[in-house]
């Protein structure tokens, strides 16, 4: 039964040890911020922080996150860089239909912390692993930039 | 009749003849066990992968194997009597597996590896036949092959095996430990190994004196796994290689693709861990070869952008579609299954195997639990969505970032790769 | 998919307010939009409305704006929320008349009912085809300004004073010597008095939300995880369910083994169905699984050995077939004779797979008396038919609960996955929630058609054209939705969109549709549909006819738009932002297109650079926009950024193929999507416009297309006339730091 550290509390879940860590957040903690695109790591809706970094957790197994900090969607409100990435995000009106904008938040938080004043190039190569249907990519630039600017 | 109808039948009777009861159980119990034999010995000979479509019935057979003059299609080898093997005697089944001759007279090509299966003995092949023959039957009609002349002539084969099939069993070394003659057993017979890592000579024989030193087979590079440090598997820790044979990757070391990921797939995943041991005792003994491609020295990466890498193309499509899974430091980002540093693929100037799995994409299967699951080592194929430049170009990215070469990959060679 | 906008202006839209009492208290204001079909809305609204307590559920709901005694304004929402902040947009126009902060408007998901909700320009209740702002325009605000006038005038009654030297200011009325109340106070009085003769509305300049950027009401939740999309939903009880369909259109399933589904822990039922298989699962994880292990045996059916050669081959075929007239002006056949110079073309597009980012997704139950669906829907009452079908409950007994979509781009206008999802629900006491995986949803979406267009036109001396001929030849979209909107020889009016009446001066025209449904794939609507098919050959054609005449294209066009003067303010603004005209290096290109699409007019430049690898980068991409009213610049701005991406994406990658029956595409891995490296900053322009407001959500995605292989043209010289230019080996090269 592993034992998992998600946004500072532990949880102790009974799941098969390949089940991957998204479908543990999402039906078995109820934390749905975290999204399913593709179960491949090719949209990054799925997109969590494994000890600060960014991981697609729809093909990240479970049994591999033991003892591992998790921090999703629904903690960044609580760290100072996820609190300005979401402003930001609203101030530029980034989101449309918004199904894969906690993964964006996430993503832009992990490259904002390792790189806090990414440019142009930085930031694409940073965010390219999220695809947004929507196409917002103009306003997440322009939302990134601004953090990075403040 | 399958085993099951007949266990029913004999219980059926019991209750009247008692005396029988032990005898019939003794019977039942040897038959199990001889078929669970068989059904061990089916998965180290690697039976289904050549047996098997890709959405068909195990062991109906129907694969298709392309050969540079044509063709050939895997027979069904299930019990049924028209189109299987339902009717074969004992004697016929062994004929075909010692001597590569089927029933009826008929000399098979050596893509069944009889040659390598003849060092089996007489009464493992014959709890092969029991297994399969424990199996439902499948009604399937054998394809025919499509061979050209003059190689379609099987009688051509008489004169092959006078001179490439030794049609001997296998003899221990007695100055070997038992375990390591165990692994010689295993990889020069049922593993048959050989058949694809050994290179083969002008008449698609194996060449002895160059065994296991690696050779490409169906597109893709069947590494060197002699002793050789450099470019076999001699630096290997046994851990990293009895890991890379029963789960199809150890990190830092290999990862199966292709042909090999079906071997692991299919039957080197249900190994005792004594036999995976002594197949690593054994290899880690075959005299060492020299090849081409080694493995790339220790390479300290950052998980970050390189800034200094000169193919802007790949790098692109890199942090587009790879890095998500196997990070810029090559480590895996969720599963040790991604790593790609220290693999001899990463290090082939020529990128064949990499080329081909982003053509093909690859699948294994992590435990042999039987769960059928898709599990996490999956990669898919990247052909379809990506332009031959592009592929050209991640791999060169690939090689000079993870490796220590400079691929010259160009969209021509992709195209040819997609002819091969 | 548009009418004509002069339906808004009916005179008897006046009568359709009504405002009443509500049992619990409140005021209602409902304003109900022309009725085309439904003569009896209003009543009906009044009846359903003032009793507060209709029996069917869904429809208690039965009006548009409430406000409570508490001073609470609640709009029920007939459109959905997808992407395109119509919500907001629609609760502005509300806000700006009843003189309310946007904060103050609470939003309710419709519930499926015709009568009341019908979109005038759709003639269904439906969001789609870029109509919601176009609609509600005046009717929203109308109510608005009603509840205003009535909030007031009780106030003034209650005072004792003139309404006149009353003011309505941040949902409260406030009197001249500082006497105040809040509109819940107010709202029983209000109720009491008769609707107002005389409705003004404020002008433009005195708007204080339409038309300034505003913070959109539904974005907030989307940034911190907390919204609830379909696939989000949680109910007591509920499992989850996935499904494996037949992945031939038309194969039935004859059989399958599901021994191994069934010893994955987790996994709950398995049910056959006629064309699929569902494995219900107490978690997502175990459904998925479960459905990979089934072996399962279908009967293919026809299908079976089509490929995308023989739908194109068909497609090829049809185009000498008559088929159905659009337009046949002049006489083209005088004009092309002895023409001497005449240029033919073939242009083709590829059928379209939506891909939105949430997967379909829908969660039933079924009781014995009553069926209830949480599903982000298009189309409630469609979805409450197919429900009521599957089920075999009457539609009155089926509740839709609309939520939030996670992208649509059209995909949720048709209710396959949701009949599917009651099919499950039936056979079990529970909720589910049914999920496709991505690879289902790629293979089982119903695509947008590909066509297959030829041109002919001739060229006089000035390099001008005389004679245009265009044959169109696809699927009909129309004849599968509402074959009613048919027209006659089976003539879609979508499929014509802009091809039959180009904004060009085109004398002797002949325009053609042969409808030519493929076989082994269902067409659906896609974002933009008919009027980005039509832009796109259009736009492409006329780029030929300019080269062909060697002109400017930019010039070219706008001899070509004598009568159309926001088109050429849109193309001017375009080109000058652009630097149009000046010289490029060599490999680089800049390319045009304009049109009006959905009631815009759209300009868009492409300036690119080329490789000889077939490599390529976008450097520029301007659009100049005359929306009319632009309602939420920010809005509108986020749209045409988004939907031209969106255009560009499938530009550039997208094609669905078939071989032996089955999609050959699944995931993003082989059915690839723009990403932000290869995404371009979009740069937009708004003319400052007061026509009624156009549609925003498509026109982006209309015009990228061919603006893109026209500049492609100019940089290499060569023109590309099928999509997508992966086809033709380009790819996008990473963007210079
Ligand atoms: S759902 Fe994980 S990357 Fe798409
Ligand atoms: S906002 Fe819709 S997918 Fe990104």
């Amino acid at each position: 039964m592993p034992t998992l550290t998600i946004n500072g509390d532990t949880h102790q879940v009974d799941v098969p040890e390949d089940m991957p860590l998204l479908w543990v957040l999402r039906d078995v903690l109820g934390m749905t911020g975290t999204k399913y695109g593709c179960g491949i790591a090719q949209c990054g809706a799925c997109t969590v922080h494994l000890d600060g970094n960014a991981v697609r957790s729809c093909v990240l197994p479970v049994g591999g996150v033991e003892g591992k900090r998790i921090e999703t969607i629904e903690a960044m409100e609580n760290s100072e860089l996820g609190r300005s990435v979401q402003s930001a995000w609203l101030e530029h009106e980034v989101v449309q239909c918004g199904y894969c904008q906690s993964g964006q938040i996430m993503s832009a938080v992990a490259l904002l912390s390792k790189t806090p004043q990414p440019d142009d190039k930085e930031i694409d190569l940073g965010m390219s692993g999220n695809l947004c249907r929507c196409c917002t990519y103009t306003r997440i630039r322009g939302a990134i930039k601004s953090v990075a600017k403040a | 009749m399958s085993t099951a109808r007949r266990f029913s039948l004999v219980t059926g009777l019991l209750g009247c003849f008692a005396p029988f009861m032990l005898a019939a159980q003794e019977t039942q119990t040897d038959q199990q066990a001889q078929i669970e034999r068989g059904e061990y010995l089916a998965k180290a000979a690697d039976c289904l992968a050549c047996h098997v479509t890709e959405d068909g019935e195990p062991y109906a057979g129907g694969v298709e194997f392309k050969l540079p003059f044509g063709s050939l299609y895997s027979p069904n080898i299930t019990p049924d009597e028209e189109t299987g093997i339902g009717t074969w005697s004992d004697e016929d089944f062994v004929n075909a597996m010692q001597k590569g001759v089927g029933k009826g007279g008929k000399h098979y090509y050596p893509a069944f590896p009889y040659t390598s299966y003849t060092l089996m003995s007489r009464e493992e092949i014959l709890a092969i036949k029991a297994y399969l023959f424990s199996l439902e039957p499948v009604h399937q009609p054998n394809r025919e092959n499509d061979i050209s002349f003059p190689f379609n002539q099987r009688w051509g084969m008489t004169f092959w095996n006078w001179l490439f099939l030794d049609d001997e069993r296998f003899q221990p070394n007695p100055e070997r430990s038992e375990e390591w003659n165990r692994g010689a057993y295993l990889v020069q017979g049922p593993g048959h190994c050989g058949e694809c890592h050994t290179p083969r000579n002008l008449f698609q024989a194996k060449d002895a004196s160059k065994e296991l030193a690696g050779t490409t087979i169906q597109g893709w590079r069947a590494w060197n796994i002699t002793s050789d440090e450099e470019s076999g598997i001699g630096a290997w820790p046994d851990e990293a290689l009895a890991s890379y044979l029963s789960k199809g990757h150890a990190k830092g070391y290999g990862l199966a693709g292709g042909p090999m990921a079906e071997a692991v797939n299919h039957s080197l995943r249900y190994l005792t861990d004594e036999d995976i041991q002594a197949i690593v005792t054994y290899l880690k003994d075959v005299p060492p070869q020299d090849s081409d491609v080694t493995r790339p020295p220790e390479k300290t990466l950052a998980d970050e952008v390189p800034t200094d890498n000169p193919h802007p193309l790949g790098l692109k499509v890199f942090a587009d579609a790879c890095v998500s899974c196997h990070r810029w430091d090559g480590d895996g980002r969720q599963t040790p299954h991604a790593a790609l540093s220290g693999l001899r693929t990463v290090n082939d100037p020529e990128g064949l195997n990499l080329v081909r799995i982003l053509i093909e994409g690859g699948k294994l299967h992590t435990g042999n639990t039987g769960n059928t699951g898709d599990s996490a080592a999956s990669m898919p194929s990247f052909i379809e969505g990506y332009s031959n430049e592009e592929i050209a170009s991640v791999s060169n990215f690939v090689l000079s970032h993870f490796g220590h070469v400079e691929g010259q990959l160009e969209a021509e060679t992709i195209d040819e790769r997609l002819g091969e | 998919m548009s009418k004509d906008d002069s339906k808004l202006e009916s005179p008897e839209r006046r009568e359709l307010i009504k405002v009443s009492g509500l049992a619990l208290g409140g005021l209602l204001i409902a304003t109900c939009l022309p009725p085309v079909i439904h003569k009896s809305a209003a009543t009906q609204i009044v009846e359903e409305g003032a009793s507060g307590d209709s029996p069917a559920g869904p429809a208690e709901l039965g009006a548009f704006i409430r406000i409570d005694p508490t001073g609470g304004v609640t709009l029920i929402m007939p459109k959905i929320e997808m992407g395109q902040g119509v919500q907001s947009s629609l609760a502005a126009m509300l806000a700006e008349e009843l003189e309310v902060d946007l904060s103050q408007v609470t939003l309710q998901e419709a519930p499926p009912n015709e009568e009341l909700y019908v979109d005038p320009i759709l003639n269904f209740q439906a969001t789609g085809g870029s109509t919601s702002a176009r609609s509600f325009w005046r009717p929203l605000r109308e109510a608005g300004a009603t509840g205003r006038i009535l909030l007031v005038q009780a106030a003034a009654d209650e005072w004792g004073i003139s309404s006149e030297v009353c003011e309505a200011r941040n949902g409260a009325v406030h009197g001249p010597d500082g006497q105040q109340l809040g509109y819940g106070e107010l709202v029983e009085a209000a109720a009491e008095l008769p609707v107002p003769e005389q409705i003004p509305l404020k002008s433009p300049d005195q708007f204080r939300l339409i038309g300034k950027p505003l913070q959109r009401l539904d974005t907030p939740p989307k940034v911190n995880g907390s919204a609830k999309f379909t696939t989000d939903l949680q109910l007591t009880d509920m499992k989850i369910a996935t499904t494996r369909t037949c992945p031939v259109l038309g194969g039935t399933l004859a059989s399958v083994d599901d021994r191994e589904a069934r010893r994955i822990p987790g996994v709950r039922e398995i049910i056959p169905l006629k064309d699929a298989v569902a494995v219900i699962g107490d978690h997502t994880w175990a459904a998925i699984q479960g459905a990979r292990a089934l072996k399962v045996e279908w009967n293919f059916g026809d299908n079976a050995r089509l490929s995308s050669e023989q739908i194109e081959q068909a497609l090829r075929d049809a185009a000498d077939r008559d088929g159905a007239l659009a337009t046949d002006e002049g006489d083209i056949d005088a004009a092309l004779d002895g023409v001497d110079t005449q240029i033919e073309a073939e242009y083709e597009m590829p059928f379209l797979a939506h891909a939105a980012l949430e997967p379909m997704s829908c969660v039933a139950q079924v009781r014995v008396d009553a069926c209830e669906l949480w599903v982000g829907t298009q189309v409630p009452v469609m979805a409450q038919q197919a429900a009521a079908k599957v089920s075999g409950l009457p539609p009155e007994k089926v509740i839709v609960n609309n939520q939030l979509i996670g992208g649509a781009f059209g995909r949720r206008l048709e209710v396959d996955f949701i009949a599917q999802a009651v099919d499950i629900a039936r056979n079990v006491f529970y909720p589910v929630k049914l999920i496709w995986t991505r690879e289902e949803d790629t293979t089982h979406d119903l695509y947008r058609p590909h066509y297959l267009d030829r041109f002919r036109a001739g060229l006089d001396g000035n390099g001008l054209p005389v004679g245009w001929s265009h044959t169109i030849v696809g699927g009909s979209v129309m004849a599968r939705f509402s074959p009613q909107a048919l027209g006659e020889n089976g003539l879609d009016p979508d499929a014509i969109e802009i091809s039959a009446k180009p904004i060009y001066h085109l004398p002797n025209l002949r325009v053609r549709y042969v409808p030519e449904d493929p076989v082994a794939l269902r067409v659906s609507w896609w974002r933009g549909v008919g009027q980005l098919h039509g832009a796109y050959v259009v736009e492409g054609f006329i780029d030929e006819l300019a080269i062909a005449a060697e002109q400017d294209p930019v010039d070219y066009r706008l001899r070509l738009l004598q009568d159309q003067p926001r088109a050429q303010a849109v193309l001017r603004l375009a080109a000058e932002k652009a630097g149009w005209g000046q010289t490029l290096p060599d490999g680089h290109g800049r390319g045009v297109a304009v049109h009006q699409v959905f009631g815009s007019y759209l300009a868009t430049v492409v300036e690119l650079a080329t490789t000889p690898q077939g490599g390529l980068r976008i450097n520029r991409l301007i659009c100049a926009v005359d929306c009319g009213l632009a309602l939420n610049p920010t809005s509108v701005r986020s749209q045409i950024e988004g939907g031209t991406l969106f255009g560009l994406s499938a530009a550039l990658f997208n094609e669905v193929t078939v071989k032996d029956g089955h999609v050959q595409q699944s995931n993003f891995h082989d059915y690839r999507q723009i990403r932000i490296s290869d995404a371009p900053p979009v740069e937009v322009h708004l003319i400052d416009s007061q026509e009624t407001p156009g549609g925003i959500g498509e026109a982006g995605t209309a015009l990228i297309a061919p603006a893109l292989v026209n500049a492609l043209y100019a940089a290499t010289g060569k023109r590309i006339r099928r999509l997508p230019l992966s086809r033709a080996g380009y790819h996008v090269l990473a963007r210079e730091a």
